[in-house]
C-alpha cells in the first residue's frame, strides 16, 4: 500500500493523522456546512446580523414546511422523478441491446459504430441546442416532460453503450460459444446468457444516469419552462426570485433540491463508485 | 450424390449479421436524431441569420466574420483557456487528497465518501452555495477574512476575480471525482512492485514518481478526459453564480452562445450556432485525441 500504512508509524503521527482527517472534511465541507446552517436560521438572524453565531432558535421545521408548503418545489420535484425515472430505464434498456451488440459480434463498422457513440458522448451540448429544440418543438413537445426525456435517453445512450459493451467484453466468451452449440437462439442468449450478468452494470449505470440527469440544467432550461414540466434544478432559480434575499428559505430550498441525487449516492455507494471509475484501473 | 442444401431458412443463415443489427437499430436511431444530425444542422445554420421563427437568409461565412470582430467572443475564447488551464488542477489536487485517505482507520469510507460527496449535488446548487459562501456581507468566506484582520472582497462583483470565484466553485466537484479515480486506481496499484520500490531504496516523491503513477495511468486518462470536458462544457455556474456578468467578463462560449440564441438578448440561431461550431471545433481537437488513444488500447486488447 501506498503511501505507508499509518499503522507503521509511530503512535503521535497516527493521533495526528486521526485529528486531521476530520479537521479537513469539515474545511473541504465548509461552503455546504455554512449553508445547512443557514437553512434553519430564523429571518431574524439575518436582519440581526447574526450569521454565523449560535442561531437565536433552530427553525428546522419552519423553513423546511415554507418550501414544502408555500411553494412550487414540490410539482418542481416530482417532475425531476417523472424525467429522471423513464430517462433511467430508456437508456439502460437501449444500451443493453447496443452493449450486446457491440460487445458479442464481430461485422464491419462494429468499431465505427462503438466509436460514434463515444465521440457523440463528449460533444458540447450548444452544438446540439438549436436543431434539438427546433426539432422538440416541432414535435409538440417543447415544454412537456416526454421531450426532455426523449432526448436525455438518446444523448445517455452513447455514454452507457461505452459502458455496457465495454462491460460485455469482459464477460466469459466461453459462455455464449457454449450456449451457441447448444443451438440457443440469438435473442434468448441475449435474455438468459448475458443479461443476467449484467446486473451489476444495470444497477451502476441506473444510479449514475439518475444522478446525471436529477442534476442537468442546461437542457431543462432550453426545453421546458415554468412549472409544468421542469426539473428542480430550474425550478429552484424561480423558487430564489420568489424568496429572494431570505437566505434561510433559500438554503432549504436548495437542500431539498440536492437530496435525491445524494440519498442515492449514500444507498448505492458501491454500485455508483464502480460506475464512475469503470476503467480507472486495468 | 446430391449437394447438401441449406435448408435452414434466410434468417437462420444470416442471423449473425441481423441479430446485431437489430439490437442496435433503436439505439443508433434516437442517436442519429438527437445527436448526430444535430451537429452536421448546427453546422448548416451557422451559414445564415435566422431568428428562430422567419425565414432563414444565406449569408455564408458571414457569421464567422462577425465573430473576429467580437469584443465579447473574445473574452469568453479567453476565458475558456482560464478554465481549461485551472480546471487541471483538480487532478494534482485530487491525487493528494486520494494519497492522504488512503489508509486504513476506523471510519476512513464515511472519510472518503464524504470527501466525495461535491460531487453528487447538481452544479446548480454547487453555484448557489459558493454564491452564498461569496457573498460581501453574509458569507463565510468574508467573514473569515475579517476574521484574520484583511479587508472583505467582493469576489463575484469584482470583473477580474469573477472567473476565477467560478473556476473555484468547479473545482470543488471536479476534485472530488479525480480523488475517487485515484482511490480507486491507488488500491490495485501491485504491492510486489512497491516492495521492489522500497528495497531500491525509493521512497516518498521518488517513490510516487518512479512506481505509483505509471501504475495509475489508467485513471490519469480518465481523469485528464472528465476534466478537459468539463471545463469545456462549463455553463450551470456561470449562469446560476454571475448570469456572465459583471459586465459580460464570466462569459464562457457555452454560455455566449446560449445568450445570443436563446435569451432576451436576441434570438441569433445562425450567429449562436456558429459560436458552438467554434466550441465543437476545439472540443474535436481532443475527442480526436481520447479516440486515438482507446482505438490504441483496442488494437493492443486484440493481439
Amino acid at each position: 500500500m501506498f503511501p505507508t500504512p499509518i499503522e507503521k508509524r509511530s503512535k503521535g503521527t497516527q493521533i495526528a493523522y486521526q485529528t486531521m482527517v476530520p479537521v479537513a472534511l469539515i474545511l473541504w465541507l465548509l461552503p455546504l456546512i455554512a449553508v445547512a446552517s443557514f437553512s434553519v436560521r430564523p429571518l431574524a438572524d439575518f436582519t440581526n446580523g447574526n450569521y454565523w453565531g449560535m442561531p437565536s432558535t433552530v427553525e428546522f421545521l419552519t423553513n423546511y414546511g415554507r418550501v414544502f408548503y408555500d411553494s412550487d418545489m414540490p410539482r418542481y420535484m416530482l417532475n425531476s422523478v417523472l424525467i429522471t425515472v423513464p430517462t433511467v430505464i430508456g437508456a439502460v434498456a437501449l444500451s443493453c441491446m447496443t452493449g450486446f451488440a457491440l460487445g458479442i459480434y464481430r461485422f464491419k463498422g462494429n468499431l465505427l459504430i462503438f466509436f460514434m457513440f463515444i465521440a457523440g458522448n463528449f460533444v458540447p451540448f450548444q452544438i446540439l441546442m438549436v436543431p434539438v429544440r427546433d426539432l422538440t418543438v416541432s414535435v409538440g413537445l417543447y415544454d412537456t416532460k416526454l421531450g426532455l426525456i426523449m432526448f436525455h435517453i438518446a444523448f445517455q445512450t452513447g455514454f452507457c453503450t461505452l459502458f455496457m459493451r465495454n462491460f460485455i467484453r469482459a464477460l466469459p466468451f466461453e459462455l455464449i460459444e457454449a450456449a451457441r452449440v447448444e443451438g440457443v437462439a440469438e435473442w434468448r442468449i441475449f435474455w438468459f446468457v448475458v443479461l443476467p450478468l449484467m446486473r451489476p452494470a444495470i444497477a451502476a449505470l441506473s444510479v449514475l444516469i439518475f444522478t446525471f440527469i436529477w442534476n442537468d440544467y442546461f437542457w431543462a432550461i432550453v426545453l421546458t419552462q415554468g412549472p409544468d414540466a421542469q426539473p428542480v434544478t430550474a425550478g429552484i432559480t424561480s423558487f430564489n426570485s420568489q424568496y429572494v434575499a431570505q437566505y434561510h428559505l433559500m438554503s432549504a430550498g436548495s437542500i431539498v433540491a440536492a437530496v435525491p441525487p445524494v440519498v442515492m449516492f449514500f444507498m448505492m455507494q458501491k454500485h455508483f463508485i464502480a460506475g464512475l471509475t469503470l476503467g480507472a484501473v486495468k | 450424390m446430391s449437394l447438401a442444401v441449406d435448408e435452414r431458412s434466410w434468417l437462420q443463415r444470416h442471423r449473425m449479421t441481423v441479430t446485431p443489427l437489430l439490437f442496435l437499430l433503436p439505439g443508433v436511431l434516437f442517436f442519429l436524431v438527437y445527436v448526430i444530425n444535430p451537429i452536421i444542422q448546427s453546422f448548416n445554420i451557422s451559414l445564415y441569420e435566422w431568428d428562430g421563427l422567419g425565414t432563414a437568409t444565406f449569408v455564408g461565412f458571414g457569421n464567422y466574420e462577425e465573430l473576429i470582430d467580437d469584443r465579447a467572443f473574445e473574452i469568453s475564447l479567453w476565458n475558456n483557456l482560464k478554465w481549461l488551464a485551472l480546471y487541471l488542477l483538480a487532478i494534482p489536487a485530487g491525487l493528494l487528497i486520494a494519497l492522504f485517505l488512503n489508509q486504513n482507520i476506523i471510519g476512513i469510507r464515511i472519510y472518503k465518501s464524504l470527501f466525495f460527496f461535491p460531487f453528487v449535488i447538481s452544479q446548480v446548487v454547487v453555484g448557489l452555495v459558493f454564491s452564498w459562501f461569496y457573498l460581501p456581507r453574509e458569507g463565510l468566506l468574508n467573514a473569515a477574512l475579517t476574521l484574520f484582520g484583511f479587508d472583505t472582497i467582493n469576489v463575484l462583483g469584482d470583473p477580474k476575480m469573477a472567473t476565477y470565484g467560478i473556476i473555484a466553485a468547479g473545482l470543488w466537484p471536479q476534485t472530488a471525482y479525480c480523488m475517487i479515480l485515484y482511490l480507486t486506481g491507488l488500491n490495485a496499484v501491485n504491492p510486489e512492485q512497491i516492495e521492489a520500490g522500497r528495497l531500491d531504496g525509493a521512497k516518498g516523491v521518488r517513490m510516487l514518481w518512479y512506481v505509483i503513477l505509471p501504475q495509475l495511468r489508467p485513471a490519469t486518462f480518465i481523469a485528464f478526459v472528465v476534466t478537459i470536458i468539463g471545463a469545456l462544457r462549463s455553463f450551470d455556474l456561470i449562469s446560476i453564480m454571475t448570469n456572465g456578468g459583471p459586465f459580460g467578463s464570466t462569459r464562457v462560449l457555452s454560455f455566449y452562445m446560449f445568450e445570443k440564441a436563446l435569451s432576451e438578448y436576441g434570438f441569433r440561431m445562425g450567429y449562436g450556432s456558429a459560436i458552438a461550431v467554434v466550441l465543437f471545433l476545439i472540443m474535436l481537437v481532443f475527442i480526436i485525441y481520447f479516440l486515438w488513444s482507446m482505438y490504441r488500447d483496442e488494437r493492443a486488447a486484440r493481439h
